[in-house]
């Protein structure tokens, strides 16, 4: 009788079982690197929005700070989006007629707000608070990015809790004097690292307990 | 709940003789618990209390294949492609002040049977999610009941009604005003004759005033008004005592002997949050002596007053009449005819009499308000003989608007419509034809009236036979004002736009004195120029707005002297007689449509979703009847079929009818529900209804309590201390020694929240339960899951008994998450989703949770619930915009329990360190704490010694439940403190290993 199984039989099983395996390690892989790249994470995708506003023209070039038409950044959980009132403080003088401007002057026609499409959003059971960070010196650089730099806003930063959790358990390299934090070209001195104990120590901020769920979550 | 002959047995033993040879336990929560039951032993070991009704009929390959499934769709669930694109709305022009994401509050107020209860309502962003207390009025101090805390559920009702209708046709408001105008101007010709108002109790300056502006238009209006709980025999006894009307007021802070005489200033009501404050003042300053203030109650149903009393007597309504007369008559108070009294309470009374009679001017004597007010009269003259009048009784002019008309208005409406004397008649903000004594067929005498309006909240039973209904503004949607109990005036201001397009009372009132025009703002404030006279009146309306009331406008007080009254004869005991009583969760009805109020416990016999006729275990087993078994009740020719629930504390042969129910299709939540106790009421028959007769029905319904639900296995759950034993310098348990533990040691190096509660001063009202609903957005589930036991209420009020069936005391408490040091559930939990915080908090994760509830069997104090299903999925989007947007919704799947208001406690934290500080003793109070009338919950920072919470717990009563497990939870509670040496209870069970 002849045998089942060739000489070569064992070989294929070989070959079969380890391209299995490999075949697993990198799927896993695949997934991995896919929860983490730019297409999932949304990092950099830049978003149509009802009007073309441009962050770099009006915080870069015309230089308003972010508190001008993000007004609640210090004192709320929300930095606020402007009212329609906001834009029109400018632009009921300058670029009265512009094609691209007929969104807002129709929502101060009718009443019925702007619909931007959010950028940064945060899942639900997550509560950010921006005053708090803003306060202890957290510069609006370390998470949104080069603003005064993007054309169309985008994500500079994963959002992802393992981003959030470094810094929450390392402040010390993300902090800045509060007087520097809505500065983009604030560059930090020779003993940055020494500056940032400084201030984790004069802000009373508590690294050990920052990790804490209820702290973002409840 | 199958009754077995066990059980009969059982009850028939209590009911008749005493519970001596039973083994073991001094506290019991339910007769199947004292009976012993072995069902009831197995039902108590598991988690939650029974999969069975769900899985029973399906085989374990059915089962398994369910599973399966379930399985495969969970991990298809997964599969999604991420959060849908979110939009952001900014404002067009935001308002002044308003911060996004920051609450604002509005000083407002609620009202229950036209009485005022002053809040401060939270809202975000326009939307109204919370009303708090408001601290600094004079009646409420801070606190709320139970309404208040769910009106703002009733703000976004979508079953409330949302248009003006005509026949049944919808139409405008402006139609109606046309019409009405029309009809004025007819009126006019006749100087108004024919014309006929029926409101609710009215104390709104603004509703005051529009009515006599209509008046000095149509001089003959004649207005009625028909309150179903209301007020109405307490001012006819002072009319027949004083010679006038006038309110008389409980002073509890004064009185050191009190008798309640069917009177429950404890119950729920538009006093209970006053009463209840001054009963624990009083008691606190007592007890800081070394005494307890003495309080009997003589009762035919269980009340909140009886449950805090030192003595809780139940006796027939009859009994209760009888033994006020031989009171009197101790008392030296003359042509009283003897009556007849059972040995026990002859003797009672004397006891009582000699009491209060040592007490003298700190005695005082309650009759309930819906007593017969010649007894109440002689009641009255009883606190003057003993000296109290004017001292722990105080009366003061009325606070409701033209009270004369008194409990025969309805009747003298019914009257004048037989007689043809109306042929226009405008219901405001009443629902007769549901709430009408059942003699009276206000139903079909409605209906021969040609032009009549009704102004109301939902298209209700009244509605339906009025060509015009128009929808009513919640007063959270519209300017109006009220005075509260004492009469101290409030105004209430709207919080948001009518969510249902609803109108103003005054809007109708004011049409009809010919000022179709007005806005509610500007009537409101021309009331208010009178109200505020001799003040600068732009200022002083701001300083109103901002306080939510206005000072010293309280109600006058009167020094008044009782007359010799008749004094009625005594009655003949005997036959079966029934009380009438409102729901304590639904009241006369109105909240019929309110969810919160519907799935909130009861404070005696825990029903969700319905009301019973209460019986005592006596007349159970008399008559054979088990909790569910239906009975046919009939007095006269009306007749009543309804579930019967046994009750321990119930006088024998009466019965208990609630108020509120069996309405028939009532929108989403309030349809068929209960029974209707108002078709058995006649206008001589109110509250009490003698010679009923029962007949059990022979079938049953499941009834959904939710009194074994979660219980605990464990002695010492609620613990008493003797007044005497605590002013030796006592403890009520020996203070803790840190025992050894296997759990992970953690170090708490910042705030080390904790609480205390007071089972001493909680009286059992629910505020809290439906405070932290409101706060914590906890979902209802519906009868069928309740009784499934998957109730999700994250604070719930366990109620004990102790001592006899037939006369037991009771013991409330509420039971939230302990926030155990060493937390079983942080062990259990597979995927971490529950862990231990810094703070000592035990910290519930959602979207960590899978859902393996092995957390929940962990927890000895049965504190976690779990979402079985998506409850909040399908609320309608009204409802959405209710929830408090500070913490997660939580979906299917995932467990949850009390976080001792985190969100409260993160903002504290950021503002705290945002100024450089710690967080200030007092300064995070949460949900169930800022609504307690009592004080009875202390919240705060145990490793500050001075602070509150770590003084409470210095306190001498303060115990951990089930400290023999060594969990160290940092809720712990203040025993109860009672006059009887608590040295039994505490000798029995020791440690019991598990």
């Amino acid at each position: 009788m002849a045998q089942i199984f060739s000489r070569a039989a064992d070989t294929y099983l070989r070959v079969v079982l380890i391209g299995l395996g490999l075949l697993v390690v990198g799927l896993l892989l695949l997934a991995g690197g896919l929860v983490r790249s730019d297409y999932l994470t949304g990092v950099g995708k830049q978003i149509d929005q009802p009007v073309p506003f441009s962050h770099r023209h009006h915080a870069g070039q015309l230089g308003i700070d972010c508190r001008y038409c993000h007004d609640t950044v210090e004192v709320a959980a929300s930095a606020g989006y402007p009212p329609t009132y906001t834009c029109m403080t400018c632009h009921s003088q300058v670029w009265t007629n512009a094609e691209a401007l007929a969104p807002v002057r129709r929502s101060l026609a009718t009443g019925a707000p702007l619909r931007w499409n959010r950028v940064h959003d945060l899942p639900d059971f997550v509560y950010f608070n921006h005053s708090i960070h803003v306060q202890q010196g957290v510069a609006c650089l370390e998470c949104h990015g080069r603003v005064p730099e993007m054309v169309r806003i985008y994500q500079a930063e994963t959002l992802h809790m393992s981003w959030c959790l470094d810094c929450h358990r390392h402040p010390a390299p993300h902090l800045r004097p509060p007087e520097a934090v809505f500065d983009f070209d604030w560059r930090p001195p020779k003993d940055a690292e020494a500056l940032g104990l400084r201030l984790v120590a004069a802000q009373g901020i508590e690294p050990e307990n920052l990790d804490s769920c209820y702290v973002c979550h409840r | 709940m199958a009754a077995t002959r066990e059980i009969r047995d059982r009850l028939k033993a209590l009911a008749t003789g005493r519970l001596e040879g039973r083994s073991g336990r001094a506290y019991w929560r339910s007769l199947e618990e004292l009976a012993a039951e072995p069902a009831f032993h197995d039902q108590l070991l598991d988690e939650f209390p029974s999969l069975e009704p769900v899985l029973g009929s399906r085989s374990r390959r059915d089962v398994l294949r369910i599973m399966g499934a379930s399985l495969g769709l969970a991990g298809l669930a997964g599969c999604d492609f991420g959060p849908p694109q979110e939009k952001a709305l900014p404002y067009v022009r935001a308002p002044e002040f308003e911060v996004p994401g920051d609450p604002e509050y509005y000083a407002t107020a609620a009202l229950l049977g036209g009485y005022a209860l002053p809040v401060l309502a939270e809202t975000h962003v326009g939307r109204p999610v919370k009303v708090e207390g408001n601290p600094e009025h004079p009646v409420s101090r801070g606190a709320t009941d139970l309404f208040a805390q769910a009106a703002v559920l009733d703000l976004y009702d979508p079953d409330r009604s949302g248009a003006t209708t005509r026949l049944a046709q919808i139409s405008t408001f402006d139609a109606f005003q046309i019409d009405l105008i029309g009809r004025a101007r007819e009126l006019e010709g006749r100087r108004g004759s024919g014309l006929a108002l029926l409101t609710g109790a009215v104390t709104s300056p603004t509703t005051l005033r529009l009515i006599e502006r209509a008046r000095e238009r149509l001089p003959e209006l004649r207005w009625f008004v028909h309150e179903p709980v209301g007020n109405a025999r307490r001012h006819e006894a002072a009319r027949l005592a004083f010679g006038r009307i006038l309110d008389l007021h409980p002073r509890l802070d004064r009185a050191e002997v009190t008798l309640c005489l069917e009177a429950d200033p404890l119950g729920p009501g538009p006093a209970q949050v006053p009463n209840a404050r001054a009963w624990v003042d009083q008691r606190r300053a007592k007890m800081a002596h070394g005494e307890l203030p003495k309080l009997y109650v003589l009762e035919s149903t269980p009340s909140l007053t009886g449950a805090k009393a030192s003595e809780a007597l139940p006796a027939a309504p009859a009994e209760i009449h009888n033994a006020t007369l031989a009171l009197a008559q101790h008392l030296g108070i003359g042509g009283i005819e003897a009556p007849e009294l059972p040995l026990h309470l002859r003797a009672k009374v004397l006891e009582i009499a000699l009491a209060l009679e040592r007490s003298g001017e700190a005695a005082l004597v309650m009759p309930g308000a819906h007593l017969d007010p010649q007894l109440q009269a002689l009641v009255f003259r009883i606190n003057q003989q003993l000296g109290g009048l004017n001292r722990t009784l105080v009366a003061t002019l009325p606070v409701e608007a033209r009270p004369e008309v008194g409990e025969n208005s309805l009747p003298a409406l019914a009257g004048a419509i037989r007689t043809g004397e109306v042929d226009t008649l405008l219901i405001l903000d009443s629902n007769p034809v549901y709430t009408a004594p059942a003699d009276l067929d206000i139903g079909d005498l409605l209906q021969t009236v040609p032009f009549r309006v009704h102004v109301g909240a939902y298209q209700d039973e009244t509605a339906a036979l009025c060509p015009w209904h128009v929808p009513l503004a919640h007063p959270f949607e519209t300017w109006s004002d009220g005075r509260a109990v004492d009469g101290t005036a409030s105004v209430i201001q709207p919080l948001v736009r009518p969510v249902r397009g609803g109108r103003s009372m005054h809007e109708v009132l004011a049409t009809l004195a010919g000022e179709p025009q007005a806005e509610p703002y500007e009537m409101v404030r021309a009331t208010w120029r009178r109200v505020l006279r001799g003040r600068d009146f732009e200022p002083a309306w701001r300083q109103v707005l901002h306080d939510g009331f206005a000072e010293g406008t309280a109600a006058e007080t009167q020094s008044v002297e009782a007359r010799p009254v008749e004094a009625p004869p005594p009655k003949k005991p005997g036959a079966i007689e029934a009380v009438v009583r409102p729901d304590p969760s639904v009241w006369d009805g109105r909240f019929a449509t309110n969810a919160w109020l519907q799935e909130l416990p009861k404070p005696f016999t825990k029903l969700t979703w319905d009301n019973v006729v209460a019986v005592s275990p006596a007349f159970a087993v008399e008559h054979r009847l088990d909790n569910g078994d239906l009975v046919d009740l009939s007095a006269g020719v009306r007749r009543v079929r309804a579930p019967v629930w046994i009750l321990p504390g119930q006088a024998e042969r009466t019965l208990t009818l609630h108020l509120g129910y069996g309405r028939g299709r009532f929108g989403g939540v309030g349809s068929d529900l209960g029974y209707d106790a108002y078709r058995l009421r006649t206008t001589d028959e109110l509250w009490v209804i003698e010679g009923m007769i029962v007949q059990a029905a022979d079938a049953s319904m499941p009834l959904a309590s939710t009194q074994e639900h979660h219980s605990m296995l464990g002695h010492h759950l609620v613990r008493e201390i003797g007044i005497g034993e605590l002013a030796a310098g006592r403890s009520v348990v020996p203070k803790e020694h840190h025992r050894p533990t296997l759990y992970p040691e953690w170090d708490y190096e910042t705030y080390a929240w904790a609480m205390t509660i007071d089972l001493d001063a909680c009286i059992g009202c629910n505020a809290c339960v439906v405070a932290c609903q409101a706060e914590n957005n906890v979902p209802v589930v519906g009868k069928e899951e309740v009784l499934l036991g998957r109730e999700m209420h994250w604070l719930r009020v366990d109620r004990y008994y102790s001592g006899e069936a037939s006369q037991p005391h009771v013991h409330f408490q509420p039971i939230p998450c302990m926030h155990c040091e060493k937390a079983p559930c942080e062990m259990g939990c597979p995927v971490n989703a529950t862990v231990h915080g810094p703070e000592g908090l035990n910290q519930m994760i959602y979207n960590r949770c899978v859902g393996t509830r092995t957390c929940a069997s962990y927890c000895p104090y049965k504190v976690r619930r779990f979402n079985f299903h998506d409850y909040t999925a399908d609320e309608p989007p009204t409802l959405v915009a209710r929830r408090n947007p500070d913490l997660t919704v939580r979906a299917r799947g995932v467990m949850e329990k009390c976080t001792y208001c985190v969100q409260r406690i993160s903002a504290a934290r950021i503002e705290a360190k945002k100024e450089g500080r710690r967080i200030r003793d007092g300064e995070v109070v949460t949900a169930c704490q800022q609504v307690c009338p009592t004080r009875a919950i202390v919240f705060g920072d145990q490793s500050d010694p001075d602070s509150m919470v770590a003084r409470a717990k210095a306190s001498p009563r303060d115990y951990a439940l089930l400290a023999e497990l060594n969990l160290r939870p940092r809720t712990s509670y203040l025993a109860e403190v009672s006059e009887r040496p608590a040295g039994d209870h505490r000798l029995e069970g020791e440690v019991r290993e598990f």
